[in-house]
């Protein structure tokens, strides 16, 4: 769009890689995410999360929001920004990390990318350029909004680093959470051993104008296996499996809740293994401190294992006494655990495994009537789909 | 014969009040000095095939629940969303603003990345502080002063929603209320064009400046309205403002009610300490058992009750109630739409506001010119061209055009305004506007120029204050209109308040008229069928 003031009449923008994604998604279901158009389902949900347990999938990670920081005190920044020590972050290696409001409560959670002494990309769901900029304040460092400087693919599933190697890229010594450059059409494409699903896979980095000579090269590269582009939906099921959070699914992002009560820290939200104290001060540092100390958190982040085959989506927890004590943020029935899996956030000390379970109670609608039911929900291990592949190095071929 | 209830005034407050009372089981009568209904909330034909909204023309506050309690879409109310709307700027382009939220973002983002996404925490924080308030519209505020058991009660609610906030929200939500709108929009903002969008429902009505302290709470008395959920948003009555009064109207009857135009009210009756009736300026006499004053508290007590008959510190506290008129108002006839070469071609802009200062220092030199007794001499103004939704006010491809202006004074350097001075004011706005719309002029038709001499004149507005006294925080809830009488009552029994000069204030709203026959009725232990507010969830 060349003059910016007709943007109204294209209020979601289409990707990068949208007239192959537009080709292959015959049922047109789409929707909108952070500004942009996408794939909900193409063919199939199920086949498309078949794909990413079984051979490798595409997805189009275009619209996440990636923010470019640079600077002397980049690091400095980020350790002040962030919860983990950003300074053990090697140039090439990736940190999963949140930040926190001064208050402790969660805004966000995303990877940093280190790609230079001085230089990070954060890619997030939410938007924060107010916050990065008022955070950085006293530092000499800049921040930019890039995401549509970027095209971002994933590429998930047993068969990708093979499928890499096809096209031409040899990942055989990427670790999990590390990245390499490579030469790419007179480009330069970045491919980090990252994802949502829990699996082996990889995301890739790349200028737009390269985006669809990209995507046609690991089509043909993936043509052995039967690669497939896949939707949100199924991408969701895999996300679930691995424990991922996400927000607005399993968090209200501290900035956007307009009701005070619903906002949580990481204590709450099992991300406290981040919470590094021994770097020097951190946003929202004085109030994890005293939480800590206090003993003050009031929820648990909880995986949970309900009996019975239907997913749980949204059901609210009780305990033995009928009492309200939770609710399920995230439900499925994970095809490759066999079992009814979900994410709740729960009222503490009812985390702590009460006797019998918890009971989840799960409307179904079936036939125009709600099926009612009363399921015991267990707690369990994160995450629930573990396939040792995931981390191995050098990765297998399938 | 006699009624048990006489309400002065078929406002749109009035007729709420009377619905109410009359579906109670009252004989009810509403008395209105002009020839039609309506006061402040009213359509009229005053060139032919045109229908104007002389005075509101934008409705949100209007509160769901009367709709439903007194059947008005039964009775032909509808309420429209509208979209669009834009500033334009003096170099030539303009900010927009679109319902649909990506659309929205963008739009800001050409004029600041950063405003783009703090767009979203004003919004959030303006947000949370609407739901405080939402709840307060439809009670009756708690007397302070009391130690009766259901001021203490109210009180005590005020107190736990209070509570339910952390010590950050309670700190924002005071600061708020008593800071000023240019400063509030500071803290998110840094696009001037952007913060003079925004500052616009902080002045709207109000003797206030955009730097002034308590601009900000002006601005949430525009936004605790809803269009069907959507809180905030506004909407076109079809068929003009009028189209509300006439549907209570309807209601009113439906219920046995009686409305007479042309009967202006010369006095309230008074006998021992309590209202017995009015006095029509023709000298007929109307008994009513209780006598309920829809026209703003300064008109009712210093032109039409014996001031005899009431305590001096009162009196002293309603000649001090601030009702300085900052509004004027033009409706247009336009031979057809305006053309703003600004746009693009085909935009949606023109189905919403029109405004045309863009920085918070122009509007504030607005309001320089009205604390000099001037009209500004570069006014601002939210303008709508109704007809771009709405098919029933102007005859297919002509369109009315409704201009809300600020500043416009009480009086022009202390002396009464005069037609020529009237006349210049319109001009001015007129010219503005071609300033942006070349041809604009040739296109005009008729038009009603408005000061604040007129809307005194006709609606009965002291000073032309729109909101029958200014909404700043000295003079809400508990302090609405007077200390110790912010409960409809007045020091005559059985004279009640009923207009928006009482809690929770102006606009087209219908709380204050709600509210006193909720009273009443408790107080005759009647049975109503009045609903519960609706629950902010
Ligand atoms: C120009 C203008 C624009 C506005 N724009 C908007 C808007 O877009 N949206 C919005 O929500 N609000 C708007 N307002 C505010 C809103 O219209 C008023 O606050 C509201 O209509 C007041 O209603 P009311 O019933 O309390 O009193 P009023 O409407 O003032 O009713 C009082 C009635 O009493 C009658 N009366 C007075 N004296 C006597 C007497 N002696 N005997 C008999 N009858 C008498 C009057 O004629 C009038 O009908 C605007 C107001 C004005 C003036």
């Amino acid at each position: 769009m060349k003059d910016l003031r007709h943007h109204y009449e294209a209020p979601l923008r289409t990707t990068p890689f949208h007239d192959r994604i537009a080709a292959a998604n015959v049922l047109n279901q789409w929707g909108p995410w952070a500004g942009y158009t996408t794939a909900l389902v193409l063919e199939d949900a199920e086949m498309e999360y078949s794909a990413i347990r079984n051979t490798a999938s595409l997805y189009d990670l275009c619209p996440m929001i990636k923010y470019r920081i640079a600077g002397r005190d980049a690091v400095d920044y980020l350790n002040r920004l962030t919860l983990r020590d950003v300074a053990r972050v090697a140039v090439g290696a990736v940190q999963y990390t949140a930040w926190c409001d001064d208050r402790g409560k969660l805004l966000d959670d995303g990877t940093l990318f280190r790609l230079g002494e001085a230089e990070f990309l954060l890619c997030c769901q939410e938007r924060h350029l107010p916050w990065l900029l008022d955070s950085a304040i006293g530092f000499e460092v800049s921040v930019h909004d890039v995401t549509a400087e970027i095209a971002a693919l994933s590429l998930q599933g047993p068969c990708t680093a093979s499928v890499l190697d096809a096209a031409g890229f040899d990942v055989s010594a990427l670790k999990p959470y590390r990245f390499a450059s490579f030469p790419f059409d007179g480009g330069d494409l970045i491919i980090s051993r990252t994802g949502f699903t829990g699996d082996l896979g990889y995301e890739l980095w790349i200028e737009p104008a390269l985006a669809l000579p990209l995507w046609d090269r690991l089509m043909a590269a993936g043509a052995y296996c039967g690669i497939r582009p896949v939707g949100s939906h199924a991408l969701d099921i895999a996300r679930i499996e691995a424990g991922f959070l996400a927000a607005h699914a399993d968090f209200v992002p501290a900035d956007q809740a307009l009701r005070e009560d619903r906002v949580r820290s990481p204590y709450e939200l099992a991300l406290d293994w981040m919470i590094d104290f021994g770097k020097g001060h951190f946003n929202g540092r004085r109030a994890l401190l005293a939480e800590r100390d206090g003993q003050t958190s009031e929820w648990a982040f909880v995986a949970l294992d309900i009996e019975g085959n239907v997913a749980a989506d949204h059901a609210i927890l009780y305990d033995g006494r009928n009492r309200e004590v939770g609710q399920i943020t995230s439900a499925a029935w994970s095809p490759s655990a066999k079992r009814s899996i979900a994410l709740a956030q729960v009222r503490r000390p009812h985390h702590a495994g009460a006797k019998g379970g918890l009971r989840a109670e799960i409307y179904a609608l079936r036939e125009l009537h709600y099926v009612k039911l009363m399921m015991t929900a267990r707690m369990t291990e994160r995450p629930f789909f573990a396939p040792p592949r995931r981390r191995t190095t050098p990765p297998g071929r399938f | 014969m006699s009624y048990d209830a006489a309400i002065i005034g078929a406002g749109h407050n009035g007729l709420v009040a009377a619905c109410y009372l009359a579906r109670a089981g009252l004989k009810v009568v509403v008395v209105e000095k002009n020839d039609w209904i309506g006061g402040a909330a009213v359509s009229r034909e005053l060139y032919p095939g045109f229908t104007y909204s002389n005075c509101s023309y934008v409705c949100s506050l209007f509160r769901p629940e009367i709709m439903r309690d007194l059947e008005l879409p039964k009775h032909g109310l509808q309420v429209l969303p509208y979209e669009g709307g834009a500033v334009f700027t003096r170099d030539g382009g303009y900010l927009a603003t679109f319902r649909d939220h990506e659309a929205n973002r963008r739009e800001l983002m050409r004029h600041s990345p950063r405003d783009a996404e703090a767009y979203d925490r004003y919004s959030r924080d303006v947000m949370r502080h609407c739901r405080f308030i939402r709840p307060l519209l439809l009670r009756t505020p708690p007397d302070p002063a009391t130690f009766r058991p259901r001021d203490i009660a109210e009180l005590a609610w005020l107190g736990r929603k209070v509570g339910e906030m952390s010590e950050g929200q309670i700190c924002d939500m005071i600061r708020f209320w008593t800071m000023s709108i240019s400063d509030f929009l500071d803290e998110y903002f840094e696009s001037p064009v952007i913060k003079a969008y925004l500052a616009v429902s902080a002045i709207i009505g109000t003797a206030l400046g955009p730097m002034s302290p308590g601009s900000a709470y002006v601005l949430l008395h525009h936004y605790m309205g809803d269009v069907d959920g959507n809180v905030g948003a506004w909407g076109f009555a079809r068929g003009g403002m009028g189209a509300i009064t006439q549907a209570l109207t309807a209601s009113l009857r439906a219920a046995g009610g009686e409305v007479r135009t042309g009967a202006g009210v010369e006095k309230v009756l008074v006998a021992n300490g309590r209202a017995t009736g009015l006095r029509l300026e023709g000298g007929e006499e109307i008994a009513a058992r209780r006598v309920l004053s829809n026209m703003d508290v300064k008109r009712t007590f210093l032109k039409h009750v014996d001031t005899a008959e009431l305590p001096p510190a009162f009196v002293k506290r309603v000649e001090t109630f601030k009702s300085r008129g900052s509004s004027g108002k033009l409706n247009i006839a336009l031979d057809a739409a305006p053309h703003f070469p600004a746009l693009p071609d085909g935009a949606p802009m023109l189905k919403g506001d029109l405004h045309f200062t863009d920085s918070v220092e122009r509007m504030e030199r607005a309001y320089d010119d009205w604390k000099a007794g001037h009209f500004s001499r570069d006014p601002f103004q939210d303008t709508m061209i109704p007809t771009m939704i709405d098919p029933t006010m102007a005859p297919p491809g002509k369109h009315f055009m409704s201009c809300f202006i600020q500043y416009a004074p009480p009086k022009i350097e202390g002396r009464d305004w005069t037609d020529a001075d009237r006349d210049a004011f319109g001009q001015t706005v007129i010219d503005q506007i071609a300033e942006y719309s070349p041809g604009f002029k040739d296109r005009i038709l008729h038009m009603e120029v408005r000061t604040p001499r007129e809307l005194e004149a006709e609606v009965g507005l002291t000073d032309g204050n729109i909101f029958q006294g200014e909404l700043t925080f000295d003079q809400l809830l508990f302090n609405r209109p007077v200390p110790g009488y912010a409960q409809y009552k007045t020091p005559i029994r059985d004279l009640w308040l009923c207009g928006s000069s009482a809690h929770p204030g102006g606009g087209v709203m219908g709380a204050p008229g709600r509210n006193a026959a909720s009273e009443i009725l408790r107080d005759l232990r009647a049975k109503t069928e009045m609903r519960q507010a609706y629950a902010v969830v």
